[in-house]
C-alpha cells in the first residue's frame, strides 16, 4: 500500500491537535468541536455522495441511530458509554446496509435515491417522536456523570481531541478507500454505471459497501453528539438539519476529495457564526446572509473550495508559463 | 475448423410491437475475428446487448465455451472473460486515461499499484502510451475509441465484443486502428465486432454475419457475403441487386 498522501493527513491532524494548548476559550473550542463533528458527519456523506455519486438527503437516519443507540443503551440498559458508542456506530452501519439493500436493489438512482433516503430519515424521526423507548416527544437525557470512564469530561479539550481523533480516523478510512480497488470501483460507478458493469463491477455491491462505511462514519458523529450534549430528541437526531449539514460540508469543501468535508465544515460553520455577528439582534437575518454566502460559493466554485484551490494553482502555473513564453515569440 | 467460443441460438427480442430480433443465430470461432454487419436499425446493437448481458432476450440461448450464459448480468460475464466496448463511448470522464484503464485491470489485479502498472502496458498496446495522464474528458474521438478498447482489453478477456470501434474515425485513423485490432487477435483473443466500415471488415474478419430487420440473412467469408444478392438488397432496397447487374456495375 502506498503511503503517499498520508503526510498531509498527519500534518493537518497534528496542527489541529495543538489548538487546545493555545486557545482555552470555551466559546472557540465549542465552535471547533461542532465544526469537527460536522466534518466527521460530512466525511461519512462524502464516501457515498462524493466518491460514489449517490446523493443522500437522509444521512440523519444514521446520525440519529448512532445518537439514540448510545443514549438509550446507557439510560435504559446501564451499558457503559464507550461500549454504547461502539454499538451506536454498529447500529448506524446496520441501518445503512438495510436502507442500501432496499434502495440499490430496486435500482433507485439520482433524485429518486435522494428522496427515498429523505423519506427513511423522516419515518425514523416520526417513529422516534412517538416511541416510548426514545422518550417520545420529551427526548432522552443522559445522566451527568463527569468521569472519563463515562465518556464525560469537565473541560472541552478532551471532547475536542476525541472529535479530532474521529475525524483523523475518517480521513484514514477515506485515504485507504482512495488507494484501493474498492475506491476505484466506487468512482467508476459514480462516473458511469454501464461502463462499470461491463468491466466486471457489480454496482449494487459496491454502493452497498460505500453506504455501510458512510453510515458508520456518520453514526459515529451521532454517538459523539449524544455524549457531548447529553441530550437527544427526535428533531435533533433524525431532523433534516443534520442531513443538510452532512451534504453541505463536502459540497462546499469539495466533493470526492479527502479534505473537502473538513475544509467545508470549517468554512460553513465560520460563515454561520460571522453572519450572526454581522446580523446582530435582527431575527433571521443571519440565515439570510448565511444563505447568500452559500449561493456565492456554489455559483463561483462548482467543485468546492478544494476545486477552487486546484484551479487557482493551475492558473498560477499558466501565468508563470506565459511569462516565460514571450522571448520565444521574439525569436519567431 | 476450430470450436465455437460463442454460439447464439435463436435469439428473439421484442420491444412492444417491434420485433428487434427474430430467431437470430450466429457463432464465433475461437481465435478468430467475426463481424456482424447490417443496415441501420437491423438489430445489431440489440443482439450485442443480449449477448453481453445488458438485455434479456425473450427467447433463445447464448452459449459461451459450452456454458449457457443467457441473461447473466454483465459483471458476471466480464469475470468469465467477456468484455465489450460501447458504440457511444462511455469514458469515466472525471478520471485520467491511466485510471480509466486501471478499472478494467483491477478485475484480475486487486492491488492498486499493479492495476495502474498494467494500465500503462495496455495503453501502449493500443497507442495511448503518451496520453496516460490526460483526463479522459479531454481526449479526441479517435483517442476515446482507443480508450474504450483499452479498458475492455485490460480485463484480460477471452472474447471481446467491439461495437463500432471504427465509427466516427477518419480514413487515416481507421488505417491506424486496424493493425491494433489484428494485434489483439494475434494475442489469442476472439473478437466479435459490429462494424459499418466495410474496408475494415474485409481486411479483418474471417467470418461475416449479416443481420437485416432482426434476422440473420447471410453468413460466410467477407467476399462471399458482399456479393450475395440478399445482402445487397438489404442495404440498397428490393431489386437493387438485379438492377446493379443489369446496369453492368459489378459487385465484388
Amino acid at each position: 500500500m502506498s503511503t503517499r498522501g498520508l503526510l498531509p493527513i498527519v500534518i493537518c491532524v497534528a496542527l489541529l491537535a495543538l489548538v487546545p494548548l493555545v486557545i482555552t476559550s470555551n466559546v472557540v473550542l465549542n465552535f471547533l468541536v461542532i465544526a469537527l463533528l460536522i466534518a466527521l458527519v460530512g466525511q461519512g456523506w462524502n464516501v457515498l455522495g462524493g466518491y460514489g455519486g449517490q446523493y443522500s438527503f437522509g444521512h440523519a437516519a444514521f446520525f440519529g441511530t448512532g445518537a439514540y443507540v448510545t443514549a438509550i443503551l446507557q439510560v435504559h440498559y446501564g451499558v457503559n458509554a464507550w461500549v454504547g458508542f461502539v454499538l451506536g456506530i454498529a447500529a448506524g452501519a446496520l441501518v445503512g446496509t438495510i436502507i442500501g439493500a432496499l434502495v440499490f436493489r430496486s435500482g433507485l438512482r439520482g433524485s429518486y435515491f435522494a428522496l427515498v433516503t429523505l423519506a427513511f430519515a423522516e419515518v425514523l424521526r416520526i417513529l422516534a417522536s412517538v416511541a416510548p423507548i426514545t422518550g417520545a416527544g420529551v427526548g432522552t437525557l443522559i445522566k451527568l456523570d463527569l468521569r472519563p470512564e463515562a465518556f464525560q469530561f469537565q473541560s472541552r479539550a478532551p471532547f475536542y481531541w476525541i472529535a479530532l481523533a474521529l475525524v483523523a480516523i475518517s480521513l484514514l478510512i477515506v485515504h485507504l478507500i482512495e488507494q484501493s480497488r474498492f475506491g476505484a470501483y466506487l468512482v467508476a460507478v459514480r462516473e458511469n454505471e454501464d461502463a462499470a458493469k461491463a468491466l466486471g463491477i457489480n454496482p449494487v455491491t459496491v454502493k452497498l459497501g460505500a453506504m455501510t462505511i458512510s453510515a458508520a462514519i456518520t453514526a459515529a458523529g451521532g454517538c459523539f453528539y449524544a455524549q457531548y450534549f447529553l441530550f437527544v430528541d427526535s428533531g435533533i437526531a433524525y431532523g433534516p438539519w443534520i442531513s443538510i449539514e452532512a451534504l453541505l460540508a463536502p459540497v462546499i469543501g469539495g466533493l470526492g476529495t479527502i479534505f473537502g468535508p473538513l475544509l467545508g465544515a470549517l468554512v460553513v460553520r465560520a460563515a454561520g457564526e460571522a453572519a450572526k455577528l454581522v446580523a446582530g439582534d435582527a431575527p433571521g437575518l443571519d440565515l439570510v446572509i448565511y444563505g447568500c454566502v452559500l449561493i456565492l460559493v456554489i455559483a463561483f466554485a462548482g467543485r468546492g473550495i478544494a476545486g477552487l484551490l486546484t484551479d487557482l494553482r493551475e492558473t498560477m502555473q499558466r501565468l508563470t508559463a506565459r511569462k516565460v513564453a514571450p522571448p520565444e515569440h521574439a525569436h519567431g | 475448423m476450430a470450436d465455437a467460443l460463442l454460439r447464439v441460438e435463436g435469439l428473439s427480442k421484442r420491444f412492444g410491437g417491434l420485433a428487434a430480433l427474430t430467431d437470430a443465430s450466429l457463432s464465433a470461432e475461437a481465435g478468430s475475428i467475426t463481424a456482424l454487419i447490417g443496415p441501420n436499425g437491423a438489430g445489431k446493437t440489440t443482439l450485442f446487448a443480449a449477448i453481453a448481458g445488458f438485455l434479456r432476450p425473450d427467447r433463445g440461448r447464448v452459449l459461451y465455451g459450452g456454458n449457457n450464459i443467457t441473461g447473466e448480468p454483465p459483471y458476471k460475464l466480464a469475470r468469465r472473460g467477456i468484455a465489450r466496448t460501447f458504440q457511444i463511448v462511455q469514458p469515466l470522464a472525471g478520471l485520467s486515461v491511466r485510471e480509466n484503464i486501471a478499472v478494467g485491470a483491477h478485475l484480475s489485479r486487486p492491488a492498486r499499484a499493479d492495476a495502474l502498472e498494467a494500465a500503462g502496458e495496455v495503453a501502449r498496446a493500443v497507442g495511448l502510451g503518451d496520453q496516460l495522464d490526460k483526463s479522459a474528458a479531454s481526449l479526441t474521438v479517435a483517442a476515446r475509441k482507443r480508450l474504450e478498447l483499452a479498458r475492455a482489453l485490460a480485463t484480460g478477456p477471452k472474447l471481446l465484443l467491439l461495437d463500432e470501434v471504427l465509427a466516427g474515425l477518419n480514413p487515416s485513423e481507421i488505417r491506424d486502428m486496424v493493425p491494433v485490432i489484428s494485434a489483439i487477435r494475434a494475442r489469442g483473443v476472439t473478437i466479435l465486432m459490429i462494424e459499418h466500415v466495410m474496408q475494415a471488415v474485409m481486411s479483418l474478419a474471417e467470418q461475416v454475419w449479416v443481420l437485416a430487420e432482426g434476422r440473420i440473412i447471410a453468413q460466410g467469408a467477407p467476399r462471399e457475403v458482399a456479393g450475395n444478392p440478399r445482402v445487397v438488397e438489404a442495404y440498397l432496397g428490393h431489386g437493387a441487386a438485379s438492377r446493379l447487374v443489369a446496369g453492368g456495375a459489378g459487385v465484388q
